[in-house]
């Protein structure tokens, strides 16, 4: 299908930072490097969320919980059957888009806030069983010390393996975003009735996204188990949800890339300032306060809005 | 074409249309006049599925299409514009018809193709018919009002319907631009081999542009005639145009 290219302008500055990125492991600390490879996979996360609620409209409200399932996944394939590790890394983002699959089906029939409290309900469950199925999950211990195949075992090389995956979901994720369904889908987020009215099954749209996203949802948690090496119930619990809403909106959820940005402010404050107090919520609550007040469509909706109006177009698609 | 039979909607106790029926013969302009509160908007929902009626039905070429949800009446041929602007207010002008099209070429859920080198032309062409062509890339929302009603119709025009249903197309207009505005739909009707069915309280618009006319008042179908039988009607006159003389 792909024969007209997409508009190439931005590639340029684009490739730059990818290089940068490439380049960074050898000269930076062990520690940045990771942190960088928490960020990249954050920010996926993040940027799938806001699939379904910056342009979707939808209040995905417990979109951790996929991201939960997509790493337990993986976990649990590599730890409990002796499959080879691509089947667990495939069967992540699969099993995830099958339970937002489910889940979505029923969340759908519903709408605003209606939506995100049975989907707060329904993800709490998937929560539950990982906190209190023991013989399955370890319970609250997690599962720890899941080893992963030798070309990604070392930081560096989990690093660029998270990187390239990461950079590979985005274009993609850009695609959908300028494709019709993408179009659609914000046409719907902007007024529902009147999509209903030109023809377009709305119901089945959003759930559409929803299996979308939530199967780059499920990506992700395949690249946190790669970062890491372990998983807990933390993961789907409902204040990482929280957590990750927050960032598309710090970022700017009415833009592509804001999300990216929202990622890392979060896991750059958590880190640095987690170092001094482990009040850093307060410092984000504060941050958030003000976002509200004077840049209500986020940091990155703000520099857009600043620097040139189409710049979003040139812009877009960051990497991370 | 479209035939209304003996549709009823209650909303509570209020019953909103009570009886009420319509025909519209393929090719005419058709207008439902009557005074606020008769149920014109209330008719037209149930038309095209945003309500669902409580009895009687609406028979779309043969079809009955009064148990369908909307998005499938609008595939069988009906489009609609809305009393209110209904439009995608943080989308382009471009966009928000585009959308529309896209959606009546059955591409709306094509994922990995680039939605800005699809149904360009179509767009542009609807655009242009209704004047908009200079503001394709303004934001939708900031349009001024009139332009807001313009996109209102482009938006349903994208659909390519056969017959195209306008809820008080020259709302809130000034006389001007309702003239403007009423040739417009007479050209677009010519130009598109446009069935029309739409609803107005200003009666000098009415007879002018209508040939056929139907009268709600309290829900109920008074009559529908030709413009010269219903200005001769007496119960007409006296529910709507409040018994004065015949212009």
């Amino acid at each position: 299908m792909l024969r007209a290219p997409f508009n190439l302008k931005p590639v340029g500055p684009l490739l730059v930072i990818f290089i940068i990125l490439l380049v960074l492991p050898p000269i930076i600390p062990r520690f940045y490097t990771y942190m960088l490879a928490v960020i990249f996979v954050t920010a996926l996360v993040a940027m799938s969320l806001n699939m379904v609620v910056g342009h979707g409209g939808l209040f995905q409200f417990h979109h951790g919980a996929f991201y939960g399932v997509g790493a337990y996944t993986v976990a649990l394939m590599l730890t409990k059957t002796s499959l080879p590790t691509w089947v667990g890394f495939v069967a992540g983002p699969i099993v995830a888009a099958l339970s937002g699959l489910l889940i979505g089906a029923f969340c759908v029939r519903l709408t605003r806030l209606y939506f995100g409290m049975l989907q707060i309900s329904l993800g709490s469950l998937l929560w539950a069983i990982a906190f209190r199925w023991y013989d399955l999950t370890n319970g609250d211990d997690g599962i720890h010390g899941i080893t992963m195949p030798s070309f990604i075992s070392s930081q560096n090389s989990a690093y660029y393996f998270i990187l390239i995956v990461a950079t590979i979901c985005l274009i993609l994720m850009y695609m959908i975003f300028k494709s019709p369904f993408g179009e659609t889908l914000q046409a719907i987020r902007d007024n529902p009735e009147r999509c209903e009215a030109i023809g377009i099954n709305v119901r089945r749209h959003q759930l559409m996204a929803i299996v979308i996203a939530t199967f780059f949802a499920g990506i992700a948690g395949v690249l946190f188990v790669v970062v890491e090496g372990s998983v807990f119930p933390d993961l789907l619990f409902w204040v990482f949800s929280l957590e990750i809403f927050i960032m598309c909106l710090l970022g700017g959820w009415f833009t592509f890339a804001g999300p990216i940005l929202g990622a890392a402010i979060m896991v750059s404050l958590r880190t640095f300032v987690g170092i001094y107090t482990e009040y850093w919520t307060l410092i984000l609550g504060i941050i958030l306060i003000l976002l509200i007040f004077f840049l209500p469509e986020g940091v990155w909706g703000y520099i857009l809005e600043k620097f040139g109006g189409q710049a979003e177009e040139a812009v877009e698609g960051e990497n991370e | 074409m479209l035939r209304v039979e003996e549709i009823h909607k209650s909303f509570d106790d209020f019953k909103a249309v009570n009886g009420a029926n319509l025909t519209v013969e393929k090719g005419e302009l058709v207008a439902v006049i009557g005074p606020n509160g008769a149920g014109k908007t209330t008719l037209f929902n149930l038309i095209t599925g945003q309500l669902k009626p409580d009895k009687g039905k609406v028979i779309f070429n043969e079809e009955v299409i009064s148990d369908l949800p909307p998005y499938q009446i609008c595939r069988r041929g009906i489009a609609r514009s809305f009393q209110i602007a209904n439009i995608f207010p943080r989308l382009t002008v471009f966009r928000n018809v585009q959308v529309s099209v896209l959606s009546q070429q059955r591409k709306s859920r094509s994922l990995f193709y680039p939605a800005e080198k699809l149904a360009v032309d179509e767009t542009n062409s609807i655009l242009r018919s209704v004047g908009l062509s200079d503001k394709a890339g303004y934001t939708a929302g900031s349009l001024a009002h009139g332009d807001q009603r313009a996109l209102e119709i482009a938006i349903a025009l994208g659909n390519e319907p056969e017959l195209l249903i306008l809820d008080e197309p020259t709302a809130g207009m000034s006389p001007e631009e309702t003239t403007a505005t009423m040739d417009m739909i007479k050209q677009l009707a010519s130009s598109r081999g446009l069935t029309i069915l739409f609803c107005e309280h200003d009666m000098e618009v009415v007879f002018n542009a209508a040939q056929s006319i139907m009268v709600m008042h309290q829900g109920l179908t008074v009559i529908q005639d030709k413009p010269n039988e219903v200005r001769n009607c007496r119960e007409v006159q006296e529910c709507y145009l409040g018994g004065a003389e015949p212009c």
